[in-house]
């Protein structure tokens, strides 16, 4: 089952580190407890998030691919 | 006392990831770490054209691999504006051997990360430089100079080599101590991976030789070739990617030809289509090619056969060649069976 969202990131069309940038934008504005989509097409979008997820301490749900995009889920645990 | 606040730029590299653990482990600051986005990144570009490493995977982002390891965030910064592009067409310092003018890019980096530390309510800057490490960036001289531009001035520490330089504002106040900070110069790698192991640091990457395509023989060429076939210095944000993507062949002063050489590339020039003609051999599979500017007709068979020789009809005595723009469609039948040598002038 999908997780709840809260709020929807699509960064369809933009290239990595643009995705990051725009998720920890969207991460800063929502705060802990919110669940994040991170819609992406650039395939770094796999290699980046988890480690990213690491350093900020957010926890990554888990990464869907649906054709060319990549449904990324990201609870947010840290402080903003 | 107040804990200070350190912001730092990380590279993602051993000599900024000890920086950070330095200023944060041992000075014992509250750290925030940056990472600037040039465009120019190699890792970044190859990633975008599909290229994977050695075991298939796509590498992370090295400054957010850093972060993930030193459990801190690194904010990625997106500099590729155009005035990050102004001042690498036109940079007071000059350029290093190819198309980099590190001094310049250090500066714009500086004086950007002197106006997030002002707004944060920093106490200083850090960077992972070492003092010699590179021939001319990293010179006592030319740190002096960078951090005097970027309005810097007490305010940049290189924890690495903090011993062999003056001491910065916080180390004057007693915010930070001074005997914690280190005395490394020079090219060798080895008292950075004594401290490594000092800090349980076992994975870092290796130093790449350089991740920024303006160090590149091969992109400078290109790089320059732009500059110099334009009435004014300036490059444009999207003939970044461009440049370091497939055969770039100028054609006339007024007009250039690029070839993919792999299916990554020929979805990477399919982007960038507008206001560009989008050439390629019809019936055979082939390189997709794009042009810059308005071709004569001799021109437009030069090119078509080079687009042809490129593909798999490069043996036909007949080739069908098709130029599209914004919508318009043009068709040149041609022989591509041209000697390499006749191409090579044309080569950038
Ligand atoms: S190598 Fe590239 S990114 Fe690094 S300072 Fe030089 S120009 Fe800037």
């Amino acid at each position: 089952m999908r997780p709840h969202v809260d709020r929807v990131v699509d960064t369809s069309g933009t290239y990595c580190p643009v995705p990051i940038i725009e998720t920890a934008k969207a991460a800063r504005e929502e705060g802990p407890g919110k669940t994040l989509l991170v819609i992406a097409t650039d395939p770094g979008i796999e290699a980046d998030l988890p480690v990213w997820c690491q350093g900020t301490k957010n926890e990554l749900l888990g990464i869907e691919r649906e054709g060319g995009r990549y449904l990324c889920y990201v609870r947010l645990v840290a402080k903003p | 006392m107040r804990k200070p606040k350190a912001l730092g730029l990380v590279s993602g590299g051993l000599d900024s990831t000890l920086a950070l653990l330095i200023v944060r482990d041992l000075l014992g600051c509250e750290v925030r770490a940056i990472h600037f986005y040039t465009g120019f990144c190699i890792t970044e570009s190859q990633r975008r054209r599909g290229i994977a490493g050695k075991d298939g995977k796509v590498k992370p982002n090295e400054a957010l691999a850093a972060g993930a390891r030193l459990g801190i965030e690194v904010e990625m910064i997106d500099i590729s504006d155009q005035g990050y592009l102004d001042v690498i067409a036109n940079p007071k310092y000059g350029y290093g051997a190819n198309a980099n003018p590190c001094i310049d890019c250090r500066i714009d980096m500086f004086v950007r990360a002197r106006q997030i530390l002002e707004e944060w309510g920093g106490d200083f800057v850090f960077t992972g430089e070492v003092l010699g490490q590179r021939p001319k960036s990293q010179r006592r001289s030319t740190l002096w100079v960078i951090e005097r531009d970027s309005g810097l001035q007490g305010r940049l520490l290189r924890p690495l080599s903090a011993k062999l330089l003056p001491p910065t504002q916080a180390e004057i106040e007693g915010l930070i101590d001074r005997e914690k900070l280190f005395a490394i110069s020079g090219r060798s790698r080895k008292e950075q991976m004594a401290l490594a192991e000092k800090f349980g640091l076992t994975e870092y990457p290796q130093p790449a030789g350089g991740c920024c395509y303006l160090t590149d023989e091969a992109f400078a060429r290109k790089f320059f070739d732009i500059l110099d076939h334009r009435p004014e210095r300036r490059i444009e944000r999207d003939e970044i990617p461009l440049l370091a993507t497939g055969r770039h062949f100028r054609i006339s002063p007024a007009v250039k030809l690029i070839v993919s050489r792999t299916e990554g590339e020929n979805f990477q020039l399919r982007r960038y289509t507008d206001g560009r003609y989008l050439v390629q051999a019809r019936d055979v599979p082939g390189p997709l090619a794009l042009v810059e500017g308005e071709p004569t007709w001799e021109e437009m068979v030069l090119i078509s056969r080079i687009v042809g020789r490129y593909g798999k009809g490069r043996d036909r005595a007949k080739l069908v060649v098709v130029w599209e723009k914004e919508g318009g469609k043009d068709e040149l039948v041609i022989d591509p069976r041209i000697e390499d040598s006749a191409i090579d002038e044309y080569r950038i």
